[in-house]
């Protein structure tokens, strides 16, 4: 059973265990436009809480995607590559970045769970 | 559906009404590529076969066809001209692209770069037979530096973004010649800057750290002070900023950076609101670049090529590039060397000759004074503009006054169902080029406009009551005229999304096209 958080820069993160996956919320990618380009983080980096980790670019801007919590990147979503519009259609879902082996769950107690999030949405109107 | 040169367009490209067996529309005309139209056949010169001759080459002649389109003179030339007509460009109308000063380009300029003693001249030709040449270039470097109160300047970089590079490449040569160059790795960008600026500080190996706007648009020096650290580099500040503002805390910022051992980058993208009005030396800028292409009225996007000269502060001036002219007891001397702290060379020659002509005699036939009234004038431009606008659009940073540009939000279009993108296309049926869109991102479906001086009162108020017919026709619900412009031009809206995913970069023959299939 996965629990999702959510930071202010808009990226998810859906904890399972010790393995996060982040992504872009929904919020994001329907701000950004149409995503035509995304550069994901090598499998093995290891990422801090905040660092740069991965470039979303739409026909409107190109914007960093922070790392949500620290740790090891496993996994990239590699079919981002040839289809971007996955996370146009699928955020949260198939649009998915990257999967992080969190070295310190202790910081996600600093993110947003979902109502937060949708209340902090709120406050950007 | 295909057009009538095979390619295809989009279901509603052209009204029915509107179509036509040729494709062209009255005298828009379609334009096939010149590898469509030219045949191999065909030639615009009548050569004769050469005669019987023994090869040279030892057996590496070409023996297969050049693959050339062959094309009559008069097909060359229509060829070109319909391109050239298909450019829309500041001789054309109002270009109000924000950032970009979009300014005439006076004829006196091109008379003078066609003077056959500036035009013909060849960089590698001996330095005495061009004397008049370095005159022009020390006049020109004295005309920056004054206007500036710099103490150098480097007129290699040939574009704002080289010119960027070249100032930070000084930097990082007195970063370097301090010892620091491996403890001082960081730059602070604006998150409103130009995207030059993080790029340019990313490809000599900086780390880039974003100091984020305040709530009027400006660089707090708060936020600077906290950012600041003996790991910092440089501070890359546009001025006036992308949201058309001046940074009324430049000098403690620049107080904040020097005092902890950094330099100061401007980027003078925007100087033309402010010639002859305020000192870049005196606001405790280290280097800055001047886009000759927007503030000196050469020719620019598409018309270019630009050029960007970088003037130093007396702390950075050891550290130009060479090539650059230097006074002798003799005369003018031109140093092709580097000696001492220069960091070396960035271009082969001296840089854009042509444009170093038109932009002196931009600045000699205006006077000092003629330069500063133009700046006091595209400063008023863009406030008229903002007046006449702002009961019908929003600005993001509240009613006050702008410099050369003004930046309204899309907050006015609010439950409209028209985006900035919809507003933009529409201008383009009103025979305007629209403004800049969706920057500065800090500002959210951003329209910055940049009117410049050259616009007469009537042209601006034709231009402001074609904004206010568009914005009270979104506010009326007329959607239509909006989410499908451009109605009446030649294309209607490209698909941007797949041009920037699946783009087509060169033409590929048919017979190769076809046999990928």
């Amino acid at each position: 059973m996965s629990t999702l958080y959510y930071t202010k820069d808009h990226e998810y993160i859906s904890v399972d265990g010790d393995i996060g996956t982040i992504g872009i919320t929904d919020h994001a990618q329907q701000a950004l436009g149409d995503v035509v380009f995304i550069e994901l983080p090598k499998a093995g980096t290891k990422l801090a809480r905040g660092k740069e980790a991965a470039v979303v670019e739409s026909v409107k801007a190109a914007s960093d995607v922070y790392a949500a919590a620290s740790g090891e990147v496993l996994e990239v979503n590699k079919a981002l590559e040839a289809a971007p519009g996955t996370v146009n259609e699928d955020a949260q879902g198939r649009g998915w970045f990257f999967r992080l082996k969190l070295s310190n769950k202790a910081e996600l107690g600093d993110l947003m769970d979902a109502a937060a999030y949708e209340a902090f949405l709120k406050t950007l109107d | 559906m295909l057009n009538n040169q095979g390619r295809p367009t989009h279901a509603g490209t052209a009204q029915p009404s509107a179509r036509t067996f040729t494709g062209n529309r009255a005298l828009m005309m379609e334009e096939a590529l010149i590898f469509e139209t030219g045949r191999l056949d065909v030639t615009g010169v009548d050569i004769e076969p050469p005669a019987a001759f023994t090869p040279s080459l030892g057996g590496l002649e070409r023996r297969a066809p050049l693959d050339l389109p062959g094309l009559s003179e008069p097909e060359t030339m229509r060829h070109y001209v319909r391109l050239s007509q298909k450019n829309f460009s500041i001789d054309a109308g109002l270009y109000p692209l924000g950032s970009c000063t979009m300014k005439h380009n006076p004829r006196l300029n091109e008379k003078m770069a066609r003077l056959p003693g500036f035009a013909d001249i060849h960089p590698l030709q001996p330095v005495s037979t061009v004397p008049g040449a370095l005159a022009l270039l020390a006049q020109l470097g004295h005309w920056l530096t004054t206007m500036t109160g710099m103490a150098a300047v480097s007129l290699v970089p040939k574009a704002g973004a080289h010119g960027e590079l070249c100032g930070m490449m000084a930097i990082k040569a007195a970063i370097a010649a301090r010892g620091e160059a491996a403890t001082r790795r960081v730059v602070l960008v604006p998150d409103s800057a130009h995207g030059t600026n993080p790029a340019t500080a990313a490809l000599i190996g900086f780390e880039v750290r974003a100091v984020p706007a305040r709530a009027d648009g400006t660089v707090d020096p708060a936020s600077v002070a906290a950012l600041m650290g003996p790991d910092v580099a440089a501070i890359m500040l546009t001025n006036p900023n992308t949201c058309g503002i001046f940074e009324r805390d430049i000098v403690a910022i620049a107080a904040i950076i020097h005092e902890g051992g950094g330099y100061f980058y401007c980027d003078g993208a925007n100087f033309n609101a402010i010639v002859g009005k305020t000192r870049t030396g005196d606001l405790g800028v280290d280097a800055m670049h001047i886009n000759l292409h927007k503030t000196f009225s050469t020719p620019h996007g598409g018309g270019g090529p630009g050029s960007g000269p970088v003037v130093l502060s007396e702390r950075l001036a050891a550290f130009a590039p060479v090539p650059f002219v230097r006074k002798s007891a003799t005369g003018l001397d031109l140093v092709e060397h580097a000696e001492g702290q220069s960091f070396g060379r960035m271009s082969a020659f001296h840089g854009q000759m042509g444009m170093f002509v038109r932009a002196l005699s931009y600045m000699l036939s205006h006077g000092a004074d003629g330069l500063r009234e133009a700046s006091e004038d595209a400063v008023l431009n863009a406030n008229y503009v903002r007046v006449c606008l702002n009961d019908v659009m929003s600005s993001p940073f509240g009613e006050r006054p702008c410099m050369h540009e003004v930046l309204f939000d899309d907050e006015w279009l609010k439950g409209s169902g028209v985006t900035t993108l919809d507003f933009a296309k529409a201008m383009i049926d009103e025979g305007y080029h629209p403004m800049t869109m969706y920057f500065p991102l800090v500002v959210h479906g951003a329209m910055l406009i940049e009117p410049t001086e050259s616009e007469s009162l009537a042209a601006l108020d034709l231009f402001i009551m074609t904004l206010r017919d568009l914005a009270f026709s979104a506010k009326r619900g007329e959607t239509g005229r909006f989410t499908d412009a451009p109605h009446l031009a030649q294309r209607r809206r490209l698909d941007e999304t797949r041009a920037a995913r699946t783009p087509k970069l060169r033409w590929t023959p048919p017979e190769v096209a076809k046999a990928a299939e």
